[in-house]
């Protein structure tokens, strides 16, 4: 392999050499004759080893987004959540009973609840859980939905237009159906009624799904104050899901939505509906 | 060809060429999934879950 390398190397600088002694027609003719498939194949063998290449980075680059990209993210959501000392999640107490959930007597439906102060870009200020999703289901929910420092990094994003937890109007948030931590992943096994729980630092909101749909990824009404309406003045508070569909793609928008049932202060339990059965 | 060409450039004998090459691959696949791929990532239409 060696030998015919630097054979053809040699025989290369022969025909670009200006210092290649004059030749003979017939001796040149004969060397075009052999130098050209040489020179095609060395073309060739590069332009092969680059192909492979573009495909080896390809290949690392699904591996990266379907697998690593949920290393990186778990990690860093988990360590957020750690970091907010007052989440609450299902199945940590030391009693024999259980958790403690909130007695019905903290369970507003008439009175208003306390709206959330607004978030800065990437703070979080809330966690999302979904007891369809699993009792141990938490996620954050942090300000912003661009992708590189909120949704690809911290999980859950919040619209910044849209109303925060306790405002009158749609709590709008977005995540990932795949990869990146997949907070969404379950989207399409939210039933109508499964409850969809916000906890801030005050306050637990707890929402029922009304509806869900396949949109437009320009299907901006869905994240209007009023779900549907664009122009339409808030008249209720409702939370609207949105994410990627079909699964690894971005033709299509997967959005759910859903309205308040009740809120409660925190620091009397957690709500019944994490510690439902629902199978 | 390209992948010949390195080698025979690489110090060392047939293992020391070997572990040169395994680092850098490692060092070339760190430096794609921390810092390229997720630069590239937003730029490519494959996901996306917001409505805009």
């Amino acid at each position: 392999m060696r030998e015919s390398w630097s054979r053809l190397s040699r025989s290369l600088d022969g025909v670009t050499s200006p210092h290649t002694p004059p030749v003979s027609p017939t001796v040149a003719q004969s060397r075009v004759q052999t130098e050209g498939p040489r020179v095609l194949s060395r073309v060739i063998g590069i332009a092969g080893e680059l192909l492979i290449l573009i495909g080896a980075l390809i290949a690392l680059y699904v591996a990266w987004q379907l697998f690593y990209t949920d290393v990186q993210a778990d990690r860093e959501q988990q360590q957020v959540l750690d970091g907010l000392s007052w989440v609450q999640p299902a199945g940590t107490d030391n009693s024999d009973q259980g958790p403690v959930t909130i007695p019905a007597q903290y369970q507003f439906r008439d009175v208003a609840p306390p709206v959330t102060p607004p978030a800065e870009h990437t703070e979080t200020f809330a966690a999302l859980f979904v007891p369809r999703w699993g009792d141990d289901y938490a996620r954050p929910i942090s300000e912003g939905v661009e992708r590189k420092a909120v949704l690809d990094k911290l999980g859950i994003g919040h619209y910044p237009q849209s109303a925060m937890p306790g405002e009158l109007g749609n709590v709008a948030i977005a995540g990932h159906r795949t990869s990146y931590g997949k907070p969404f992943t379950d989207v399409d096994t939210l039933a109508v009624g499964d409850a969809v729980i916000v906890q801030t630092e005050g306050a637990w909101y707890v929402y029922r799904v009304t509806d869900w749909s396949i949109v437009r990824p320009t299907a901006i009404e869905t994240i209007a104050p009023v779900p549907g309406q664009l122009d339409a003045e808030p008249n209720g508070h409702y939370i609207t899901l949105t994410t990627c569909h079909p699964r690894y793609s971005a033709a299509q928008r997967w959005v759910v939505h859903g309205v308040l049932d009740y809120w409660a202060p925190t620091g009397h339990g957690i709500p019944p509906e994490m510690v439902e059965d629902l199978s | 060809m390209i992948s010949t060409w390195i080698w025979n450039r690489l110090p060392g004998n047939g293992w020391v060429k070997s572990v040169i090459v395994v680092v850098a691959i490692a060092a070339l696949v760190a430096v794609l999934f921390e810092v390229v791929f997720p630069w590239a990532a937003p730029q490519l239409p494959f996901q996306d879950q917001t409505v805009e």
